[in-house]
């Protein structure tokens, strides 16, 4: 790979250890996937936030890093909790204390201190064209897919080096010719807001790491849903939507294959939507998403025995205050900076009803709790969480 | 034998190999408190699989078997991907892929240096 006379100095410790190491990760990635250079990124999104997945070794090399600083906009994922509603997250102490120790080394770095997996929407808005290093997959696959941005499904380590360095290798969706559709999918029905997450859990078994073209229309929050469980159940990075994504013109260049889908294949059976948490906000809630259930709950009051749980950024919550108010009285919980995934909430409830095929891929895990999920689509929720 | 590869981090480093034949989960199967891999002891041995994969905060994964005092003395494999290879440098643990790791049988004795990997010992096929 080639490397500039400056980044030359950076790898042989010119800028200190820190640096040095960040560099050579990004050397090392570019030389295994055959790229020719290091690009500059305009922003990153960073993973590896919560104590309960990177650990005590985790914060460890967080702080070996002393020194070290961020030079592009970077933004992190969601943590395990929002410390204004500790109590109803089973929280403990110890927990607290260092998930809290990790934020900080992160906002040492120079990072932004909002937690969200929807950095697109207030916090680090990326625009067509632009390269980024992202690391969260249903920010990484809205970037790409939705606006244009391109970054590849970086790991928490890699997204963190390019924050540092402000650079990343090129290769694989940051050429254009990596980009094309590899798979057209065929669905012969029209589609319900629910088909959105189903028919992404259903396609990311079957292609795992292709890019998939559909011909569907859906809303911004539609395609987000689509995107975030295509991305959770299989790795998928980009798709296209035909008349409605902004390179689908481009998309059919190579030859691709075809998936037949009918509505039988990802129709679920469940006969009732009666669950002990409802949860909306996997990814974080849109503005949008978050009027929808406000107009809904305007003069209504949550049942006695479920709770309406909505999950959103701090950006959204504080420029929305007046929508956050009526979810409130209506008796639901508006929380920011974590989510339905990575706080305890699979483990506090058994049966869980959600918009997201996201959720549903991973709470169903027993290391999230193995509840009982079910999607439907967010008038459904909203009107079987009321009196 | 001598095999050749490609350098992940460099270093030396000799031991007995521990083989996997299966990919790795790295969130997962590795387990850096106790220092095993699928419930065997890899600490100061050589660690031999083809490749990584699952989440990509795995990289922190390799990074505790250091941080416990637990990791390889070093790790060959097939193809280093974002998670292993991000994972071996902050870990600094001697790392070589694109080996042919069909050469290479558990209970071996290997020496790591940089890009290269020599067989100095097959385990006899006697129990």
């Amino acid at each position: 790979m080639h490397l500039t006379k400056e980044e030359e100095h950076i790898l042989d410790g010119k800028l200190g250890e820190g640096y040095a190491r960040m560099m050579k990760i990004l050397v090392k990635i570019g030389e295994i996937y055959g790229a020719e250079k290091l690009i500059p990124i305009k922003s990153a999104q960073i993973s590896g936030v919560s104590y309960n997945t990177i650990g005590e070794y985790g914060l460890h090399f967080l702080r070996s890093l002393k020194g070290v600083k961020v030079s592009v906009p970077t933004t992190l994922n969601p943590l395990g909790f929002d410390s204004e509603h500790l109590s109803e997250m089973s929280v403990d102490e110890k927990f607290y204390k260092k998930q809290m120790e990790i934020i900080k080394a992160y906002l040492d770095m120079g990072i932004k201190p909002t937690a969200t997996c929807t950095p697109y929407y207030y916090d680090n808005i990326p625009s067509f064209g632009d390269h980024i290093a992202w690391a969260e997959s249903s920010a990484v696959i809205y970037a790409n897919s939705i606006i244009g941005a391109r970054t590849n499904r970086e790991g928490a380590i890699t997204a963190l080096a390019s924050a540092v360095i402000g650079k990343t290798p090129l290769y694989g969706l940051h050429l254009n010719e990596n980009r094309h559709a590899t798979h057209i999918i065929r669905t012969d029905f029209e589609l319900k807001p629910v088909d959105f997450p189903l028919l992404g859990i259903h396609i990311g078994k079957i292609i795992d790491s292709g890019i998939p073209y559909f011909r569907i229309k859906g809303t911004q929050d539609d395609l987000k849903l689509l995107g975030a469980a295509l991305a959770a159940s299989g790795s998928i990075a980009m798709y296209h939507v035909e008349n409605i994504t902004p390179e689908w013109q481009n998309a059919l260049i190579d030859k691709v294959e075809i998936i037949n889908v009918g509505r039988e294949d990802i129709e679920e059976h469940s006969d009732t939507v009666d669950g002990e948490l409802y949860a909306i906000g996997c990814p974080h809630a849109s503005p949008s998403e978050l009027r929808i259930i406000a107009e809904f709950l305007k003069d209504k009051k949550i049942k006695k025995d479920a709770k309406l749980w909505i999950f959103t950024s701090k950006s959204v919550k504080r420029e929305h205050q007046e929508l956050v108010k009526i979810i409130e009285n209506a008796g639901g919980v508006v929380f920011a900076d974590t989510c339905v995934v990575v706080s305890n909430a699979g483990k506090i409830f058994s049966k869980i009803v959600t918009t997201s095929g996201k959720a549903k891929v991973y709470l169903q895990k027993k290391k999230f709790g193995g509840a009982k999920v079910i999607v439907v689509d967010i008038h459904t929720l909203l009107r079987s969480v009321v009196e | 034998m001598i095999l050749k590869g490609r350098v992940i981090q460099e270093g030396f480093a000799r031991g007995e190999v521990v083989k996997f034949d299966e990919k790795l989960i790295v969130l997962g199967d590795i387990n850096p408190k106790d220092g095993t891999v699928k419930d065997i002891p890899v600490k100061g041995k050589i660690l031999v699989f083809p490749r990584g994969a699952g989440s990509t905060v795995g990289s922190y994964t390799i990074y505790g078997l250091r941080y416990y005092d637990n990791a390889p003395a070093g790790m060959i494999l097939e193809e280093a991907e974002t998670i292993v290879a991000a994972g071996a440098i902050i870990a600094e643990i001697p790392t070589v892929d694109m080996v042919d790791i069909s050469q290479i049988k558990n209970g071996d004795f290997v020496v790591i240096n940089n890009g290269t990997v020599e067989i100095i010992s097959s385990r006899p096929h006697t129990p």
